[in-house]
């Protein structure tokens, strides 16, 4: 009974938004608002629908199987913390939240499966999860899960991710997104297969005391002159050293930019394959280690968060928006945060650090609201801008943060006054991420461990890369040296 | 070591002897402890404190981490309660399925007894990780994911605490008894349940103990199993405020939440090992 | 009387029924396709299974070609030993003390409740807790720079023996307590009026011990040696956390279940199940060598 009136309506509701366009997003998110969004955005999901039902008759090959107008009742979302519950419960128009794990959009219930990232288990169970995805229930199916940057690819390059195409997004859909978040989930046949709605781009925050005290000034240009390239940020380290500061906290905090920066890939051809730019990261440390210039911490350990008050006596941190804004104990007194003492600067080279990744699982009961889910949290420029101001996210989109940007009454409190949008919309702009691997993340982590060995001068480095060697072959038992 | 120090001692007077004890179960007790003064200091400190290092003296912010945390996402009181259910109900079947087994060991003689007990200590040097992916593989086939059973009925077949109850037997359960118990006619399963069982109290508020807090501070075998929020216990629910984004990371509600899974552990501890006091006076009765 | 005790003894068979039923169900299968998975070559490479295909004892080999396996199982030796001997002789110690009728201690039954305590603290959190404190800026080197031993930061964690030394530490503390309790159970077990005899008899504490506490402890040192052996082979969250995995520096830390996890970090059925048995065959010889030199005569049960 009640699923005919249901599809009644979901024609109804068909036609309306068909002829409404484009201009219906914004409608729906107004209308979250007052209160009767539910029927709205019933709509606005079952219209995708026919758009997705259309793209998927053209690719046959599609393992999907919602029929048009007949999704699935329950979308499954496969994640490892609440950071997306989080955002969608805030700001997805028609979100009602029933309790911890689950809520409801219109007719449909939202199930949260959130597994913790420790000892591998969300990648395990979502493997595992994944893996029988072709024999699971409708309802069982996944509909939705995230990755991160450096495993994404893992799922990516597989047909567990359904193209964002076969969901009837189109490029023109995305144009205000940044490359570089379409580079990391763009398989190796070139096909865009997640969104994003955050953008990470770094920047190098420095201590303004510090500037001040060595290098005269803490402008930020004059601070830029000091790091504009890797040889000078070595030698302004050692004029710092002299002064009492390290340049950096640890080795790992360069290391970011560095493997962002490289021209080939982990893995070529089932080979490991240590980039030209990787190994001048770890030359680059050594020396700033054994002249003591810079630690070994581990990131996220104290010693490493020392520097996050004046007597840590660290000069820089390299890092997005996140990383000062809320990582870096600017609500505790006595930090240099707090006391609006850092500055950012472009550093040596652009990176990016963090971000989250939704990929629509193939096979899906659900590819409607699949598809606005992925175009109301990434493309929607209402809910980017509530986005910017409730979460204080840097979102993906071009649009919205130029215009942040350029608006003169923000400024960051913690960064002493500075507008830093700027910088950061520029640092990314000219990344390349092209020559990321389904093996980044193993290589990456046991690279930067096996190194550590070398820097504390506990292995030759010739010991230190056969440890690597070794670990990467035992996560990875199908590649070879 | 141990020779010399009772060598010395022996010269000693009664009153040198417990001065030496009293400072070196001072300084154990010194180390014992400590741990816990550590977690309560973080617990009272906020994420910034936190950063800046350790430091001796406790802060302010201890309430403001404690609603931060009930007041947060995660589901800490089903968490509790489920963690409850699994550790009290696997402690429970542990004991005295173990005990069950030891004593089918201890006191009957039957042909596959030759096999059943070197089989059984065979099985008990099977580290439990290498079968841990075969068994969430075997569950999922099963269809018991989001379930406690994987959680608790395994703890039946728990080769330690079997090897553990046979060894208590063989010093501390005559055979006699049991004779006699036969002699009133009483039926083996009633002997078991109503004089094996009290005898064994002591051995049995130990191997409680122990299961208790493995099972309560396991986290390997539920992440693996439970997914739903509602379902899960509290060493995920931890880790999952440890995984937690940057803009909810938080090490003062980490660690107020850790203080928060300890404080029920050792409410049961205490309850129990009060039973291995008495197993004292037990013991003498029994002699 | 024979008959009698046949109609007893088909009771020890119905005892033994939930454990088998349970053991077979739950562990048995998993136990199977484990050394079953050894002689094949099984792993997942991202989300594509690899096999399995039969490749004999291909997998035994390369676990021993490299050599590896050698280091790790000295490593986890070492570490067992450095926990496994003090912990030993401060639980006799203590279980002496707190079973000596004449030494009359005070708070004993709070030094007995106070001893099991740490290891109501989870692995993690433990670990994180020795991080703080051991790292290189933390209070443990303030304290010795303070004092003037040290005046730069010692890295307890870059250093082989510092390391070690402090995993040994932590392992120790977290279960000299149940050990304890677990001889101190078994001293209970003892009837009391021997003590009062040897008393009588005017034997001194040193006496009573080796002569009538040790002996009578036998069942149960010989469970606390074996089980510790068994926990000391299969060490792993301690040294796992306190060196995030990587079992640094240069893996001297390693034990062989951590060398293990990383082949289940790519589901490597095939390595990990090789990797297993023969974990098995050397708990399986070391523990046979321990009940022979204790001499456990089963029939004494």
């Amino acid at each position: 009974m009640k699923k005919k009136i249901v599809s009644a309506l979901l024609c109804a509701a068909m036609t309306a938004t068909m002829i409404a366009g484009c201009g219906n997003n914004a409608g729906a998110s107004t209308n979250a608002g007052t209160g009767n969004a539910g029927t709205t955005d019933a709509g606005t999901a079952d219209a995708d629908t026919a758009d997705a039902a259309g793209t998927e008759t053209a690719d046959a090959g599609s393992d999907t199987t919602a029929a048009a107008g007949d999704e699935g009742k329950v979308l499954n979302i496969y994640c490892w913390n609440e950071e997306f519950k989080s955002r969608i419960t805030d700001h997805y128009p028609g979100y009602t939240k029933v309790d911890a794990t689950s809520g409801t959009i219109g007719d449909v219930t939202v199930k949260w499966n959130i597994t913790p990232n420790d000892d591998n288990a969300y990648q395990n169970n979502l493997d595992a999860t994944l893996l029988k995805q072709a024999d699971a229930a409708a309802d069982d199916k996944i509909d939705l899960f995230l990755v991160e940057a450096d495993y994404a690819l893992k799922y990516v390059d597989t047909d567990y991710a359904m193209p964002v195409a076969d969901l009837g997004i189109t490029d023109a859909d995305l144009a205000n997104q940044y490359q570089y978040t379409k580079d990391i989930v763009t398989d190796s046949n070139g096909v865009l297969k997640g969104v994003s709605w955050q953008g990470c781009p770094g920047v190098l925050f420095y201590n303004r005391e510090a500037a001040k005290e060595v290098l005269g000034s803490d402008d930020p240009a004059t601070v830029q002159e000091a790091v504009k390239d890797w040889d000078t940020f070595n030698e302004t380290a050692k004029t710092l050293k002299d002064a009492g500061y390290s340049i950096v906290s640890s080795v790992n905090d360069t290391y970011r930019v560095y493997s962002n920066n490289v021209t080939s890939k982990w893995v070529v051809d089932g080979k490991i394959n240590i980039d030209e730019n990787i190994m001048n990261w770890v030359n680059d440390s050594k020396e700033l280690v054994d002249a003591g210039e810079t630690g070994t911490h581990d990131l996220w350990s104290d010693d490493w968060s020392a520097g996050f008050y004046p007597e840590g006596k660290v000069f820089a941190y390299f890092g997005p928006a996140w990383l000062v804004n809320f990582s870096m104990a600017a609500d505790t007194e006595g930090s240099i945060g707090n006391a609006g003492g850092w500055g950012a600067t472009e550093g040596p080279q652009g990176f990016f650090w963090g971000g989250t990744w939704i990929c629509a699982a193939a096979g899906t009961d659900n590819a409607g609201l699949v598809k606005d889910i992925m175009l109301q949290m990434t493309t929607n420029e209402d809910i980017m801008k509530e986005i910017v101001v409730k979460d204080d996210d840097f979102v993906n989109n071009k649009n919205v943060m130029e215009t942040m940007a350029e608006d003169t009454k923000y400024s960051s409190k913690i960064l002493g006054g500075q507008n830093p949008l700027a910088m950061y919309c520029a640092g990314v702009e000219s990344l390349d991420l092209s020559n990321l691997s389904p093996y980044d993340q193993g290589c990456n982590e046991e690279f930067q461990k096996a190194m550590k060995n070398y820097f504390q001068g506990n292995a030759t480095l010739d010991e230190a890369l056969e440890l690597f060697y070794t670990a990467v072959l035992e996560k990875y038992p199908e590649l070879s040296r | 070591m141990e020779n010399m120090n009772q060598e010395t001692t022996k010269g000693l007077g009664i009153h040198a002897r417990r001065t030496i004890a009293y400072v070196v179960l001072a300084i154990v007790t010194f180390f014992c402890l400590f741990w816990f003064y550590v977690l309560f200091i973080n617990a009272t400190r906020s994420n910034g404190e936190l950063q800046a290092g350790f430091s001796a003296l406790p802060s302010n912010n201890l309430i403001k981490n404690w609603t931060n945390l009930v007041n947060g996402t995660l589901p800490i009181w089903s968490g509790l309660l489920n963690s409850l259910i699994v550790a009290t109900a696997s402690a429970a079947l542990c004991v005295y399925f173990s005990t069950m087994t030891a004593y089918a060991i201890h006191a009957y003689e039957f042909k596959a007894k030759r096999f059943i007990y070197p089989f059984i200590l065979m099985i008990m040097m099977i580290p439990t990780q290498v079968t841990a992916l075969g068994f969430v593989q075997l569950v999922s086939k099963m269809k018991l994911e989001d379930s406690f059973i994987p959680l608790i009925i395994p703890s039946i077949a728990a080769p330690v605490t079997f090897f553990y109850m046979k060894q208590y037997m063989e010093s501390s359960l005559p055979l006699s008894l049991i004779e006699a118990a036969r002699i009133d006619g009483s039926g083996e399963f009633r002997t078991f349940n109503t004089i094996v069982l009290p005898l064994m109290k002591p051995a049995i508020a130990v191997q409680a103990i122990f299961t208790f807090v493995s099972s309560w501070n396991n986290y390997f075998t539920p992440a693996l199993i439970l997914h739903d929020d509602k379902k899960k216990t509290l060493p995920i629910l931890i880790a999952q405020l440890r995984s937690a984004d940057w803009l909810k990371f938080d090490m003062g509600q980490v660690y107020v939440m850790i203080a928060f899974s300890i404080f029920p552990v050792i409410v049961v501890y205490l309850i129990l090992s009060k039973h291995i006091v008495q197993g004292v006076a037990l013991g003498s009765v029994k002699g | 009387m024979k008959g009698k005790a046949v109609r007893y003894n088909k009771w020890g068979y119905i005892f033994l029924m939930p454990f088998i039923i349970v053991y077979v169900v739950f562990q048995l299968i998993p136990m199977v396709t484990t050394i079953y998975n050894s002689f094949f070559e099984n792993y997942m490479s991202g989300l594509n299974q690899i096999g399995p295909n039969f490749v004999g004892f291909d997998n035994y080999v390369s676990l021993f070609s490299s050599g590896d396996i050698w280091i790790y199982a000295k490593n986890t030796m070492i570490l067992w030993i450095m926990c496994f001997i003090p912990q030993i002789l401060l639980s006799l110690l203590l279980g002496a003390w707190f079973s000596d009728v004449r030494l009359k201690l005070k708070g004993a039954r709070f030094f007995k409740t106070v001893i099991y305590l740490p290891n109501l603290i989870m692995a993690s959190a433990f670990s994180m807790l020795f991080f703080t404190l051991f790292s290189d800026g933390g209070p443990i080197n303030s304290i010795l720079m303070q004092i003037g031993i040290i005046d730069t930061p010692y890295k307890f964690l870059s250093n082989v023996g510092s390391t070690r030394g402090l995993i040994a530490f932590m392992n120790c503390l977290m279960w000299f307590g149940n050990t304890t309790i677990l001889l101190m159970a078994g001293m209970m077990g003892i009837d009391t009026s021997l003590f009062e005899a040897a008393e009588v008899d005017g034997a001194t504490s040193t006496q009573v011990f080796f002569q009538i506490t040790l002996p009578l402890l036998r069942p149960i040192l010989v469970y606390v040696m074996i089980t510790s052996l068994i926990g000391g082979l299969q060490l792993f969250d301690v040294p796992q956390i306190l060196t995030n995995g990587t079992g640094d520096p240069m893996r001297s830390t390693m034990t062989l279940i951590m060398f293990l996890n990383k082949h289940l970090y790519s589901k490597n059925y095939g390595m990990a199940g090789a990797l297993s048995v023969v974990l098995f065959i050397i708990t399986g010889i070391l523990s046979l060598v321990i009940f022979k030199v204790t001499g456990n005569d089963k029939r004494k049960g």
